[in-house]
């Protein structure tokens, strides 16, 4: 993170205002957010407050003007070149319509949830009550199907029509294109690599989504708000997982997509990638800030990484042992504290092996977003170092 | 129209037509039913449904269109073998000619944007059903199904990304299965694996770990190619086939469509 990055945006964009105009400032301004240490807490931020204010915003017209405000933006970036070459790939299309579609399936959610809210304050019935109202399914559902499956396959031929499969030459070993992307899915696994080994990034973290997934029905324990929309009756489950659904995954897609360019570099979308510029990040580990940068900021004792084994442990072990005194406190002392203080309900509720699982899965899910924040703010590269055994966390 | 509807009575009222279709015209509370009922395809769905579940607002008929989707894919797909072999040297060539040379050449451009929307509208699937909150007792198993179906579409998609076989492909599952090698314990580049070794000669190796049975070598080659296209026309269909009618199956025996209790 550049120094005082808030000043040095404003000072670059005022500059170009001067020279080129307020467009091409706004552009700037715009490129600058997109750095993810903007990009992730902005749509975090954005999110909260779009789960706080869920009454408001979901009601129609309110929620008209932002589709309309957002798809301007979007448009209008089209206008600029550098954007325009991201967003025509073919493959970059699904994002697009994925961007969309979970804007707007989001809404339609978040507004019936705020209807049935309001209506259960009042004492009304809720939209999907009504326990005597059963239809046959010939005609009233397979003719919904039918259309359905029309509208889908209309769809489906028009797109094809419009946009050819990309191919690109053949497949060449020796000639390794920069950069190399996954396929757009797994691109905000891929952006986590910037934060994690691969280890983590491409093996346990997935594993542990799939874990995670499969287990949030027996860890949450909550009865109510089953068959219905609703947000007031289950608002820390809904906030955790669209945290982890839009934020931790769709929001790093998008970054992984529009904004990630050669050597993994960041672009912001309306710069052109450009293969020759420098990054230049010195990351450090919590080993070296211990062994080395807080004795020689406060003198308290001697700076120098331990090179040797004693107490009869490795010197990994010892080197190491300031980071892996932090993950222990974090991964299995926390828990404990917060059983008995904050989480006392929650461990009440659902008891000792619940708990157990629903901590491990929450304090991984919680540990990227804090990761992030550790490179962003100190380039901490990592907590715990035995590069000897591919063991870096 | 009196012609038309004279021919439509003649044709339902055919042993051939009565053959078929056991029930009359769906028209009354009866014949509909058994409409429903005599169908295999069809009973799938129950013969009644509560009205506020089939709501588009509700469902979005992501589920369905997901399902279609994958219909879809495997029609497209078995239309693509005839013309695709996987084989280094005439995969992408099969490409080029299929763009070239077949009439109506849309089978790959369908097969890939549906593989696309497919992905989408399983999320969107799934976020519904969070949302409703009908991963809840009774359907925590069936939740379960879903999310190892969500993780096959994935891999499903991915496997077949590589069959194109130009640069786009061979880099994107170059980088997907480098993350194999970092497996733990099962990968060589994983922590833990140095612990598997015989008396100082390591059991997980380049040519012996997770990401070599993936590739069928340590390079994306020959072997990773034929091995991506059978696990992408033949293994994860035959899954997810299995896993789809043990969903549907799922979805009607804990209740149908979620609801308020």
């Amino acid at each position: 993170m550049p120094m005082n990055p808030m000043r040095s945006m404003l000072a670059t964009s005022e500059a170009i205002a001067a020279e080129h105009g307020p467009l091409d400032a706004l552009k700037e301004t715009i490129n600058h957010l997109c750095a993810p240490y903007y990009f992730v807490p902005l749509t975090t931020i954005i999110l909260m407050v779009g789960l706080l204010t869920y009454r408001r915003w979901t009601k129609p017209r309110m929620a008209l003007t932002l589709l309309f405000a957002f798809t301007v933006f979007y448009v209008g970036s089209m206008l600029d070149h550098a954007f325009f070459l991201i967003i025509k790939k073919p493959d970059n299309v699904p994002i697009t319509i994925m961007i969309f579609s979970t804007l707007f399936c989001i809404w339609l959610a978040f507004r019936q949830a705020a209807i049935n809210d309001e209506r259960m304050t009042r004492g009304l019935p809720l939209i999907e009550s009504g326990a005597d109202d059963k239809v046959l399914v010939w005609p009233d559902l397979v003719f919904t199907e039918l259309i359905c499956l029309i509208l889908c396959t209309a769809v489906l031929i028009v797109w094809a029509i419009l946009l050819k499969a990309p191919l690109e030459p053949p497949a060449n070993p020796t000639n390794i294109p920069n950069p190399s992307k996954a396929p757009w899915y797994f691109l905000g696994l891929q952006e986590l690599l910037v934060y994690f080994d691969p280890w983590i990034a491409g093996v346990l973290l997935p594993g542990l989504i799939i874990v995670g997934l499969i287990a949030l029905p027996y860890i949450d324990k909550n009865p109510r708000g089953n068959g219905y929309y609703t947000f007031s009756q289950r608002p820390m489950v809904i906030t955790t997982f669209m945290f982890g659904f839009g934020i931790m995954w769709i929001v790093l897609i998008v970054l992984g997509t529009f904004l990630r360019g050669p050597n993994w570099n960041l672009f912001g979308p309306y710069e052109t990638w450009d293969p020759h510029r420098p990054a230049a990040l010195l990351n450090i580990n919590v080993a070296e800030v211990f062994w080395v940068v807080l004795p020689e900021k406060t003198g308290l004792w001697k700076p120098g990484v331990p090179t040797q084994a004693s107490f009869g442990l490795p010197v990994y072990l010892i080197r190491e042992a300031p980071g892996l005194f932090i993950l222990g406190g974090y991964f299995f002392v926390l828990p404990v504290l917060l059983a008995k203080s904050v989480c006392k309900k929650i461990y009440a509720q659902i008891g000792l092996i619940r708990y157990a699982i629903f901590w491990l899965l929450m304090s991984w899910m919680m540990f990227v977003p804090i990761k992030m924040v550790l490179r962003w703010l100190f380039n901490l590269k990592y907590f715990v170092a035995i590069t000897e055994w591919f063991f870096n966390i | 129209m009196s012609l038309f509807n004279a021919v439509g009575d003649y044709v339902r009222e055919s042993q051939v037509w009565g053959s078929i279709f056991r029930h009359g015209v769906p028209k009354d509370r009866r014949t509909r039913a058994m409409a429903i009922l005599s169908n295999v395809f069809l009973h799938l769905h129950p013969v009644a449904v509560r009205k506020s579940g089939i709501r588009l607002s509700f469902t979005w008929c992501m589920g369905g269109l997901t399902f279609f989707l994958f219909l879809a894919e495997t029609i497209t797909g078995v239309l693509l073998m005839f013309y695709y072999r996987p084989v280094v040297e005439y995969a992408y060539a099969d490409i080029i000619a299929l763009r070239a040379h077949v009439t109506l050449g849309l089978l790959r451009e369908i097969h890939r944007w549906g593989a696309h929307a497919m992905v989408i509208a399983i999320w969107l699937h799934m976020l519904r059903v969070f949302l409703t909150g009908s991963y809840k007792p009774p359907r925590e198993f069936n939740w379960g199904v879903g999310v190892v179906l969500l993780t096959l579409t994935l891999l499903l998609s991915f496997t077949g990304y590589l069959l194109p076989w130009d640069q786009l492909a061979m880099w994107a599952i170059t980088v997907g299965s480098n993350m194999a090698r970092a497996t733990p314990v099962a990968g060589h580049e994983g922590p833990g694996a140095a612990l598997l070794q015989i008396s100082g000669v390591p059991l997980i190796h380049a040519g012996s770990d997770a990401r070599f049975s993936l590739l069928g070598g340590t390079l994306v080659g020959p072997n990773a190619l034929l091995r991506f296209y059978v696990l992408h026309c033949v293994f994860i269909p035959v899954v997810v086939t299995v896993l789809i009618a043990v969903h549907f199956w799922r979805i009607r025996k804990d209740g149908g469509i979620s609801g308020p209790l």
